[in-house]
């Protein structure tokens, strides 16, 4: 099978006297580096310029909220389970009176802590739970980090803002300002 | 004469020691922005405008790095390398004429540190000097692989140097003169096409690939070869030592580019010089007149110097490296006789008064390729189809 045509095969013949100089390959070798020096650089300035990395790149976990803006998070374990790094960790709480409006149902996690650390992003948290709690953002990455202290996420971090909702398909959701909308990403 | 003299040439001096270290300092920068372009990236940009602090953030780096010296190297030789190196490279560019002469009341002072009239010579002998500081520097460090870097530089530049000798003495026979200001104004006289690579195009290409060899430059940076000897004669060396090694290369490269654009491409002189100089100095005054004509011929041959400066990085990035079996071959079995064959076909030339005789070689040349590659036999093997 051949992936390109530009394979050649090669020849042991001898070498002419053109090709004994030297001299033309190397202007045919001069020849095609300048051409590179004037085409369009392929590189993006990274932290000013972002790329918008597809609908399904795997970055910072979130715990989502219903539409009513109750955590959807039951405290079942099973992405703790599933974690093949071992950094989710949880402790359940029985629902209060009074608590309806927080909680979606009768148990929720009082603690839900990621070692960010540990965390590989492979997303089998997101796969596991039964609920659509979990999530890992695709438009956000973790952000850089100078003390150990910082890099357990509670829940604090982890559960989703009310004024900063996060939709995967959302068209209005952009990764960074230079990027095209993710509204391609509609399906 | 005196103290007005010395104080202009004191300045002279130190411009060109100055220039010397700026503008092989910008060609670390240049060297990392042409490789960069070559290969479709961007290059330094973060160090203030387009990068343009780098060099002296690298130097920095360096100066701040442990000047490590090896137990078993000899401390004061280690020491010495590139103290030789750099000063050797340093001394090359007094003899450069780098402009025609600066006139204030009834002074003339030609831009250039000294003039002398054996000024190629000294040259060829400060560069061969240039040897000791990596000879050196690889002995002391004591180490088999510094050794065998050392080794290479030595060899190469020695098989270089003749060759590199041999093909201006082409140039020498023409002018007469060792001293390149006469070499300049020799090609000055004639005019454009009295450039010496419109006479000596065979004896340009020759003194070209030496220059490359002497400088160590890629194809022929064998003394350096990572690939085989870990970092060759600077496997030992680290901070500044290692950046005067590195550095003591881009002054060679300066150095060498000054030489090649005032042998071989006319130096200060520019198409029209003459009649430029004239509209001048009837312009603005004998002396005003002249000394802007200086300027642009000055500023003239430092474009040409730039451009061979690039032109150095642009094979460097092309060209992979030769085997030593090869740089051996090139110099002695090719070069080397090419240039006596030059300087024979020149002197016969001489003798008729023809200083476009060495056309013969080239055309002789490609009169051999052309035959030779209409007689080689086909491909054995025909390209590959689907």
């Amino acid at each position: 099978m051949q992936l390109t045509n530009r394979s050649k095969q090669v020849s042991n013949k001898e070498m002419t006297l053109a090709e004994k100089m030297y001299l033309p390959a190397i202007v045919q070798g001069l020849g095609i580096t300048i051409s590179h020096f004037f085409k369009k650089k392929p590189t993006i300035q990274y932290p000013e310029v972002k790329r918008y990395l597809g609908p399904v790149f795997r970055g910072l976990h979130i715990l989502k909220r219903d539409e009513q803006g109750r955590e959807r998070c039951t405290a079942c374990g099973l992405c703790a389970v599933a974690c093949p790094a071992e950094a989710i960790s949880m402790v359940g709480a029985e629902r209060k009176k009074g608590e309806e409006g927080l909680y979606r149902e009768e148990k929720y996690a009082a603690v839900y802590e990621v070692n960010m650390l540990r965390c590989i992003f492979c997303g089998l948290c997101e796969e596991a739970c039964p609920k659509q709690a979990v999530y890992l953002r695709h438009d956000r990455m973790v952000p850089v980090f100078t003390d150990r202290e910082d890099i357990v996420y509670g829940k604090d971090k982890l559960v989703e803002k009310m004024d900063d909702r996060y939709v995967r398909n959302n068209p209005s959701v952009q990764a960074t300002p230079t990027e095209p909308s993710l509204s391609r990403s509609v399906g | 004469m005196d103290l007005t003299v010395l104080i202009a040439k004191a300045i002279i001096i130190l411009l060109i020691f100055g220039i010397t270290l700026l503008i092989a300092t910008y060609s670390t920068y240049a060297e990392r922005k042409v490789a960069a372009f070559l290969q479709d990236r961007i290059g330094p940009n973060r160090a203030g405008p387009f990068g343009l602090l780098q060099p002296i953030a690298d130097a920095g780096k360096m100066f701040f790095k442990e000047d490590f010296i090896p137990a078993q190297a000899n401390k004061w030789l280690f020491i010495l390398g590139p103290c030789l190196a750099m000063l050797t490279a340093l001394m090359a560019s007094a003899v450069i004429p780098f402009g025609d002469s600066i006139k204030f009341g009834q002074f003339s002072i030609p831009v250039q540190g000294i003039e002398i009239n054996i000024g190629m010579l000294y040259i060829f002998g400060v560069v061969s000097l240039g040897v000791y500081g990596v000879m050196v520097g690889g002995w002391a460090s004591n180490n088999k692989f510094s050794l065998l870097g050392a080794i290479r530089a030595a060899s190469q530049n020695i098989s270089y140097e003749v060759a590199l000798g041999m093909s201006i003495i082409a140039i020498l026979m023409m002018t007469g003169s060792l001293s390149l200001r006469a070499i300049v104004e020799q090609q000055a006289e004639v005019g454009f096409f009295g450039w010496n690579v419109f006479t000596q195009p065979l004896g340009f290409v020759i003194f070209l690939t030496c220059a490359f060899a002497e400088c160590n430059r890629t194809p022929f940076d064998l003394p350096e070869c990572e690939t085989e000897l870990v970092g060759g004669y600077h496997t030992e060396y680290s901070s500044m030592k290692l950046g005067f090694y590195l550095f003591a290369e881009y002054i060679n490269m300066f150095v060498s580019s000054s030489v090649i654009s005032s042998l071989y491409f006319g130096g200060y002189h520019y198409p029209f010089a003459a009649q430029a100089h004239d509209a001048l100095t009837n312009a603005l005054g004998a002396n005003t007149g002249h000394n802007v004509a200086t300027a642009i011929g000055t500023v003239m041959f430092f474009g040409k110097i730039f451009f061979f400066i690039f032109f150095f990085m642009w094979v460097r990035w092309t060209i992979p490296r030769f085997r030593f079996d090869q740089l051996m071959n090139l110099g002695w079995k090719t070069l080397i006789p090419l240039a006596m064959l030059n300087v024979v076909i020149t002197g016969a030339g001489l003798l008729f008064n023809f200083n476009y005789a060495p056309w013969a070689i080239v055309i002789g040349m490609v009169l051999m390729v052309v035959v030779s590659s209409a007689r080689a036999p086909k491909p054995a093997v025909a390209v590959q189809r689907t």
